[in-house]
């Protein structure tokens, strides 16, 4: 697997070999092999002190392997190269707004990057004694306090390592407060408009589903609702401001009917970010509720993760909650890490440690930047964003449901394309050429050909107007039957469409050598 | 407040635009009980400067690790990690990217993922690997949720020398979807009980190596009489820079092989963010939890990168997705990555002997010390170490030398029993002034 060029070149130094096609650098884009395809075979770009150790003769007992892994190495200044011309073939929300409805790009604070970077903070080991990192103990505790503070319920895990796990982890609290009264419970009631994350936590704590209908204006239908609870079912899941970027207005009645079936009502909190410091979900009846910091409190995406998704919890559900727990005694702070004492009936761990430490500190640096008027501010502009949006593009663009306010995103459906041969997709990918990340798809699943629009507080009305102006033109090119552009689209993209039916029907998840 | 652009003319204005009065009536639906009237009790906004001050002072009240003698493991390593790695995980288009749901505008991205996968199949020694997971220990838990989907049993045996943590993290997300979890007892060369205990209902056998008392083993036997039981060997290995010298776990026989890869590129940061590392054979792929990153070609034949095989997930399966994973650790992935290619294989050798070097050398040391005894007899950079007293105390009492000596093994499981024992890690950072400091003071601890 480690081809070495070596000897005397094959063919005349001033010539170049016809059958490579040239590569497309353009300007600034320039193309990039993967790192397996450049050589580097035993090269290494990072220099070691050791400092007369001898290491020839490992004591291993044979279970040492026969030679290095075999992988490539990069020099500095190639890795530099390779790295940065990579980033430049992505979107980001530094670039242009990014609207993904649902997964909340907003600016990500550089101060949060640099606080967590702070040593005391990166470079402490999560199992060091307790005496040594009270400081860390302290964001937690700040953290938890904020974080209780804003949703009004009395506790809260933090160790959940997303808003996924942060689900699986409210859905076992529940489990475990019906398990103790003896009053085992089969099945969850989730809305046929929920996250995917939602049924699949749900059966991965064992619940059966059961679909919730939704009504015409795209909320819970409370006499379905009303009509499947039962004895059988241990929770009801909503998410509210819900997928389809509208507030539930029968949500105390829909606590009510949860509580009064033996139910609890566990909130999908995803969309916290529109109601932040205006409504605290506790004084709606929600059980419990994860948050996303990586969307509501800005720590960044990353491409795909880290996130963090701690559950508030009510007093009812706080023994359940997964260790550790963090209690306050003579000495300070202290970390419960086992189900004992006062995390007797604890869940148990849902991770290694104690969660996502870098994303706390990210967190915090964000709520004490805000504070309590910012993050009221935060709420109540990215809902006069998104109904700008709206209002911007409902002429042309068919809302979802056009009567009253949205919430944080705006919901079109493909109504309007109807006739055109333009699909979701097609438009969607247009939008590339615009400069613009298309909003998410086909999502809700509820409303035909879904778009969904998420600005966020973080946009300028100048770059609203930019994105608006750019739609309208688009819908106009639509409505002039322009119809190749956006079956084409994109074409000034770093790549046009891919072919994602070949990637699954023979998929290569990794590089292989080249047969010799 | 310098987050937010809109200035209260823009407001007033949008409001017209969208025909109401007051950002109120954009919240009419909220009902009336539930409208909070002004701010929270909570402070008001900050400047940088004094967010800085505050978080600065938490930050001070911690002992860095690397500002004195350090010798914590225990599933979290303490390495060094080039200047280059960070400033790049830092580029915008990296960090305020999401998942690469189109491919246009994301092969930055993706071909990442590409390479991450590559070079993850490589060091785990399996065909296959996924784009990340949440940390190690998830890792694990998904590893053991996946083999029973696969046998259809319902039964699971996890070696002694597993982490507690992974144990009791995959016990937590295992039994709540019906598994049966078998935690054998916690011993130094605790992979010894393993086979016994597989039977005609075992999904699974979860080994870990080196194990967390830093004992290396060689699974084969074990890899043999799980696949004649017709079970799966997951095996499990915290410590990824050992990888570089040790024998990789496909090479021994697992089907699945998890990893925490927070030793290669990512800080300690105090238990997370991490990464975990995700590979199995090439026959189990289509049961495989998270992201998966493919090979393509665009519409004019360009070779290009996507995010392929999503009908497993929860976005296109619901209830019946292999997991429920969705936001994975992309950025520490990319670390990962980064890392990995300025170390090359030749580089990683290097490290991993090296890493080695300075545990033996620390273990000479110690073994010097009277009422001390060495435990595990063969290790990459870690060992248990056996006290005259309570180990919690010990390294409580040398924290007040300020030597973090290690990790008690109680912290990790009180009820193991084995309250005397003591993790000591040491890796290319620790120092001979750092093992000569750890000597003096645990010498003088004991004979105190």
């Amino acid at each position: 697997m480690s081809p070495v060029n070596v000897g005397r070149p094959t063919r005349p130094l001033d010539s170049v070999d016809a059958s490579v096609p040239a590569p497309r650098a353009r300007g600034l884009q320039q193309e990039e092999p993967l790192i397996f395809d450049r050589g580097g075979w035993g090269k290494s770009g990072v220099d070691f002190e050791t400092g007369g150790e001898d290491l020839s003769a490992p004591d291993l007992a044979g279970l040492e392997r026969a030679g290095p892994v075999e992988l490539p190495g990069l020099s500095e200044p190639e890795a530099l190269r390779h790295y940065v011309r990579l980033s430049q073939k992505n979107h980001a929300i530094d670039l242009a707004l990014y609207p993904l409805g649902s997964c909340t790009m907003k600016h990500n604070p550089r101060l949060g990057e640099k606080m967590a970077r702070l040593p005391g903070f990166i470079d402490i080991h999560p199992l060091q004694p307790q005496s040594t990192v009270q400081g860390a103990l302290e964001v937690m505790d700040t953290l938890a306090h904020w974080l209780k503070t804003l949703t009004g319920l009395p506790a809260v895990a933090l160790s959940p390592k997303a808003g996924a796990q942060g689900e699986l982890c409210g859905l076992l609290a529940i489990r475990g407060a019906h398990e103790a009264r003896g009053d085992a419970r089969s099945t969850v009631l989730v809305p046929t408009s929920a996250h995917g994350t939602n049924p699949a936590s749900a059966a991965q704590a064992g619940y059966q589903l059961r679909e919730i209908a939704q009504t015409a204006d795209g909320r819970v239908d409370l006499t379905d609702l009303a009509a499947r609870l039962g004895p059988d079912v241990a929770a009801v899941m909503v998410t509210n401001p819900n997928t389809c970027g509208l507030f539930e207005r029968d949500v105390v009645e829909i606590a009510r009917l949860t509580h009064e079936a033996g139910a609890y009502f566990y909130c999908d909190g995803a969309n916290f970010n529109a109601i932040v410091g205006r409504v605290r979900p506790a004084d709606l009846g929600v059980d419990a509720m994860h948050i996303n910091l990586h969307k509501t409190f800005s720590t960044p995406h990353g491409g795909g993760g880290p996130g963090a998704g701690p559950v508030v919890l009510s007093a009812a559900l706080a023994p359940y909650a997964p260790t550790p727990w963090l209690v306050h005694d003579e000495a300070g702070l202290r970390l419960e890490e086992h189900s004992r004492g006062e995390a007797a009936a604890s869940q148990g761990r849902i991770c290694a440690f104690h969660g996502q430490m870098g994303m706390y500190v990210r967190a915090l640096s964000y709520m004490f930047s805000h504070g309590s008027d910012g993050l009221r501010q935060v709420a109540e502009d990215a809902v006069l964003n998104a109904n700008y949006i709206k209002a911007r593009l409902s002429g042309v663009m068919s809302a979802a449901f056009p009567d009253g306010p949205c919430m944080h995103e705006a919901l079109f459906d493909d109504a309007w394309l109807e006739g055109t041969e333009v699909t979701t997709l097609d438009f969607a990918k247009a939008m590339i050429d615009e400069g613009f990340h298309p909003m998410t798809m086909y999502f809700p699943l509820v409303v035909h050909g879904a778009m969904l629009i998420e600005p966020t507080e973080t946009e300028s009305r100048r770059e609203l107007d930019r994105f608006c102006d750019a739609l309208l033109r688009l819908a106009a090119a639509v409505r002039a039957g322009d119809v190749e552009r956006f079956r084409q689209a994109p074409v000034h993209a770093p790549l046009r469409r891919l072919d994602e039916t070949l990637a699954a029907r023979r998929p290569r998840l990794r590089w292989t050598a080249p047969a010799a | 407040m310098r987050y937010q652009p809109l200035m209260p003319a823009d407001r007033a204005q949008m409001l017209a635009v969208i025909g109401v009065d007051h950002v109120d009536d954009l919240f009419v639906d909220v009902p009336p009980v539930a409208r909070l009237a002004g701010p929270v009790d909570l402070p008001a906004h900050a400047s940088e400067l004094a967010v800085e001050r505050a978080l600065g002072r938490m930050a001070g009240r911690n002992r860095v690790a690397g500002s004195g003698p350090f010798f914590c493991g225990a599933g979290a390593y303490r390495h060094h990690v080039p200047a280059s790695v960070d400033h790049l995980i830092q580029r915008s288009e990296f960090l305020t990217s999401y998942t690469p749901y189109q491919p246009e505008i994301a092969q930055g991205t993706l071909q990442v993922l590409f390479e991450f996968q590559t070079q993850v199949a490589a060091l785990l020694g399996l065909p296959v690997a996924n784009a990340s997971m949440y940390d190690g220990s998830t890792a694990c838990a998904e590893a053991v949720l996946m083999a029973a989907r696969v046998t259809r049993r319902r039964k699971t045996v996890l070696s002694g020398g597993l982490h507690p943590h992974y144990g009791a993290t995959t016990h937590t997300l295992a039994h709540s979807a019906g598994i049966e979890v078998h935690r054998l007892a916690a011993a130094v060369d605790a992979e010894a009980a393993v086979i016994a205990a597989i039977d005609a209902d075992t999904a699974c056998v979860v080994v870990q190596t080196p194990n967390v008392f830093g004992s290396v083993t060689d699974v084969t036997a074990i890899a043999e009489a799980a696949h004649a039981a017709g079970a799966l060997l997951v095996v499990v290995t915290t410590e990824a820079v050992s990888l570089g010298l040790l024998k990789s776990p496909g090479e021994m026989g697992a089907d699945i092989a998890v990893a925490e890869g927070q030793s290669i590129g990512n800080g300690l940061n105090f238990g997370g963010p991490y990464v975990g590392l995700f590979a199995c054979t090439e026959k189990l792929l289509r049961q495989a939890p998270g992201r998966l990153c493919g090979e393509t070609v665009d519409a004019e034949g360009r070779r290009g990168f996507v995010l392929t095989l999503s009908t497993r997930e929860q976005h296109i399966r619901r209830d019946k997705a292999t997991s429920n994973i969705c936001t994975n650790s992309g950025l520490c992935a990319l670390a990962f990555s980064i890392h990995m290619s300025l170390l090359g294989g030749a580089g990683l050798a290097t490290l991993a002997r090296l890493n080695h070097a300075r545990a033996r050398r620390t273990r000479d040391a110690l073994a010097a010390i009277p009422g001390v005894e060495i435990l595990t007899p063969r290790f990459f950079n870690e060992f248990a170490v056996r006290l005259p007293r309570p180990a919690a105390e010990v390294v409580e009492a040398l924290a007040r030398w300020d030597v973090l000596a290690g990790v008690p093994f109680s912290r990790l499981d009180p009820a193991a029993g084995l309250d005397d024992l003591l993790l000591v890690c040491a890796t290319e950072t620790t120092t001979a002034e750092d093992i000569e400091a750890l000597t003096e003071a645990l010498s003088a601890e004991i004979a105190a």
